[in-house]
């Protein structure tokens, strides 16, 4: 099989795994060495494909034989599909003549489970080695640590790799024993766990030695697939919670489900994936993250999924109009987020610009106020925007109306409950 | 009374453009450059470029703010129309009421200008990813058509990325070039340039991506639309995935077409040394 041909296959399989993010980097360029990363906090999309997503890395399987029968997967061996796998050499090759060409910011490497977790672990870290040692490369990687695989493998990979990812998968124990008998949550958690304390180490180091290798600098992520199984929002966002909070987690990405096989104990093969789930998911897991919520403040035991109609900031300042509105001009950096409409960066230039002297609504949308939304829950100097009236209910339309635009358009049809021309 | 400068069209130009108006005591109506000596009603001033006024004007500037040093270099290499104009104003407004309200993004003469800048940076942030390069010949080339001048901005990531390679990077709207040796690069106007085609090698990575480009995309989730608003339309045209049928066929005669520059029977730096004795096991 020719290299064009291993890339199709092996390119195919690797697809819907979502991370692909080059964020957190911090190489710098280095004589005698080809490349570095991104200064920028955030990654540098290379392309965006056909279904919109960005495309930053290189992403393919070392190879897509695997031994394990995880019913979701593609690649599960007991699927009919054509099996390839790259040599290190090939695979450092594609890597380095894409690099130059700039076609990627590097290399995101995972694969099929070949013979073991360990003897797969092996072939990647050989394929790594190739890229840093030999081709001197100090671009972005990402490799996968295979559950499974001997700590002093995972530790190699590490010293290879400028960000480790594990994927869950599967939100729930009852999930993995039904859909991927192969693995446990223990052997999933123990690469993350070891990730974790390793990391920490380096950094420890890193503090008293300039030169000490650095360990995964760009930290670790993982994936949950949503969909597959009956695992509400709330059940997914608060392991999203104990993921940041106990191990760090850089990020969580989240995967709607692709049918891509029949089995009785998965979505039958013409439901579409659940893009506007994941969509709300990732939503809320900037708020964890950037925003200061809770999952327990975004969904409870009475409320288990998100509302389709609107996003969950939203969502929660409907329930808390208690909380509102929010006077622009004295209110703290924290109270400030908490608005629709109001976001990091806006929240911020509301701190900066109001140093200088009072902030009217007039200035709002010039720093980035996105006013469609944020309206309804801020004054400033004391006063809302000139000739607002609305009820609660209208509220929830004109919010509504105003995400609309920006939603993937199959769902979009979904909302057409109501008609535009009561956003005003 | 209204006065038009005439100046060089260059940063240092600029500059010595607000020296003369405090020299004169007067306030420029408009700003007009280069070639474009467009008639005009009002009375107009030629401006010569003077480095020591320019770096006065610069020191006077960074010395009240370092970031309004920053916007004014960045934001002279925007399209913002009337850029001069929107620029001198700041300049003027710092000097006159100092550096405040800099931290107020929504002062309206301060938000144009960090409009237009934002609009440099979000240009300058999409290319560094949607840049291609081709070898041709052991040097890279590529070519971008952006709206604002990029290219200073631009050519300190790739020089930094790319540092062992000698490149070129041309931009056909402005028609000026980024060329990079280990060491050294430099922008220099350049008329015209037309790529040469592949060679077999490049042709075949060329299709290679493409192929990676095709297949990574899942078909169920297919969504044009979101694809359109992160990356628009204007910037497929340099980009190899978007690219017809002819980009992906090496040309005909081998050895015939050397890159600009590029000494024939040098191999390419960064072309890797051969791969040697393999580690665990045999590969799969």
């Amino acid at each position: 099989m020719d290299v064009l041909e291993k890339l199709t296959v092996l390119t195919d399989a690797a697809k819907y795994d979502a991370a692909c993010t080059s964020s957190g980097g911090t190489r710098t360029a280095k004589k005698g060495y080809i490349g570095n990363t991104s200064t920028a906090s955030a990654g540098c999309c290379h392309t965006f494909s056909a279904d919109g997503r960005c495309v930053t890395l290189l992403k393919v399987l070392l190879t897509n034989r695997c031994v394990y029968d995880c019913k979701y997967c593609v690649n599960r061996r007991s699927n009919d599909t054509r099996r390839a796998a790259f040599t290190p050499e090939e695979l450092a090759d594609l890597t380095i003549q894409f690099y130059r060409r700039n076609y990627i910011e590097g290399l995101f490497l995972s694969s099929g489970v070949f013979r073991s977790p360990d003897y797969t672990t092996e072939l990647m870290i050989r394929c790594l080695a190739l890229l840093r040692e030999q081709y001197r490369f100090n671009g972005y990687i990402h490799a996968k640590a295979i559950p499974g695989t001997a700590p002093e493998l995972v530790e190699r990979l590490g010293f290879l790799a400028d960000r480790l990812s594990v994927n869950i998968e599967l939100p729930s124990e009852a999930g993995l024993n039904s859909l991927a008998p192969d693995k446990t949550k223990g052997a999933i958690l123990a690469p993350m766990r070891q990730i974790q304390t390793r990391n920490r180490q380096s950094r420890e180091e890193l503090v008293k030695y300039r030169h000490a290798p650095r360990f995964a600098p760009a930290g670790q992520s993982t994936q949950l697939i949503v969909g597959a199984t009956r695992d509400t929002d709330f059940h997914i966002l608060r392991l999203t919670q104990g993921l940041y909070d106990r191990y760090s987690l850089k990020r969580v990405f989240y995967s709607a489900y692709v049918p891509v096989v029949e089995h009785a104990l998965l979505p039958a093969k013409d439901v579409k994936p659940p893009l506007l789930r994941e969509h709300r998911l990732y939503q809320a897991d900037w708020l964890l993250r950037f925003y200061g919520f809770r999952a327990e403040e975004l969904l409870d035991e009475g409320t288990q999924d998100f509302d389709t109609r609107v996003d969950p900031k939203c969502s929660w300042a409907l329930a808390h109009l208690d909380f509102f509105p929010v006077e622009v001009n004295t209110a703290a950096y924290e109270t400030l987020l908490r608005i629709p409409g109001v976001g990091v960066t806006s929240a911020r230039r509301i701190l900066s610009a109001r140093r200088v002297g009072p902030l009217h609504i007039d200035n709002l949308k010039k720093l980035g106020v996105v006013m469609k939304r944020a309206q309804y829950f801020l004054t400033a100097s004391g006063k809302m925007a000139e000739g607002l009236r609305f009820t609660p209910d209208s509220v929830l339309r004109g919010l509504i109306a105003a995400e609309r635009p920006l939603l993937p358009q199959q769902e979009a049809v979904q909302l057409s409950l109501f008609d535009p021309a009561e956003t005003a | 009374m209204d006065v038009i400068y005439h100046y060089d069209g260059s940063f240092e130009g600029f500059l010595s453009c607000v020296f003369d108006s405090y020299a004169h005591k007067e306030i420029p109506a408009g700003f007009c450059s280069g070639e474009d000596g467009v008639f005009s009603l009002f009375n107009s001033r030629t401006v010569l470029t003077d480095p020591d006024h320019a770096a006065r004007v610069l020191q006077k500037v960074a010395a009240l703010s370092p970031e309004a040093a920053v916007l004014l270099r960045r934001g002279f290499l925007t399209c913002l129309s009337e850029k001069e104009l929107h620029l001198f104003q700041v300049v003027a407004k710092l000097l006159r009421e100092g550096p405040g309200f800099l931290g107020n993004r929504s002062d309206e003469t301060l938000y144009p200008v960090i409009r237009a800048v934002q609009h440099l940076n979000g240009e300058v942030h999409l290319l560094k990813g949607f840049v291609r390069f081709s070898d041709l010949g052991g040097v890279l080339g590529g070519e971008i058509e952006p709206k604002n001048r990029v290219l200073p901005v631009l050519g300190g990531h790739f020089s930094a990325r790319f540092h062992n390679e000698r490149f070129f990077l041309y931009d056909r709207t402005h028609k000026e070039a980024l060329f990079h040796v280990p060491g050294q690069s430099v922008i220099r106007p350049l008329a015209d340039f037309q790529m040469a085609p592949p060679d077999k090698t490049e042709a075949r990575y060329r299709l290679l991506w493409k192929r990676f480009y095709d297949t990574i995309a899942i078909k169920e989730r297919e969504n044009p639309r979101l694809r359109m608003s992160n990356m628009p339309k204007r910037y497929w045209g340099t980009m190899t995935e978007f690219q017809g049928e002819e980009h992906f066929i090496p040309r005909t005669s081998p050895g015939a077409v050397s890159g600009p520059g590029a000494p024939a029977g040098i191999s390419a730096p960064g072309t890797p040394p051969p791969p040697g004795p393999s580690a665990p096991g045999s590969g799969p």
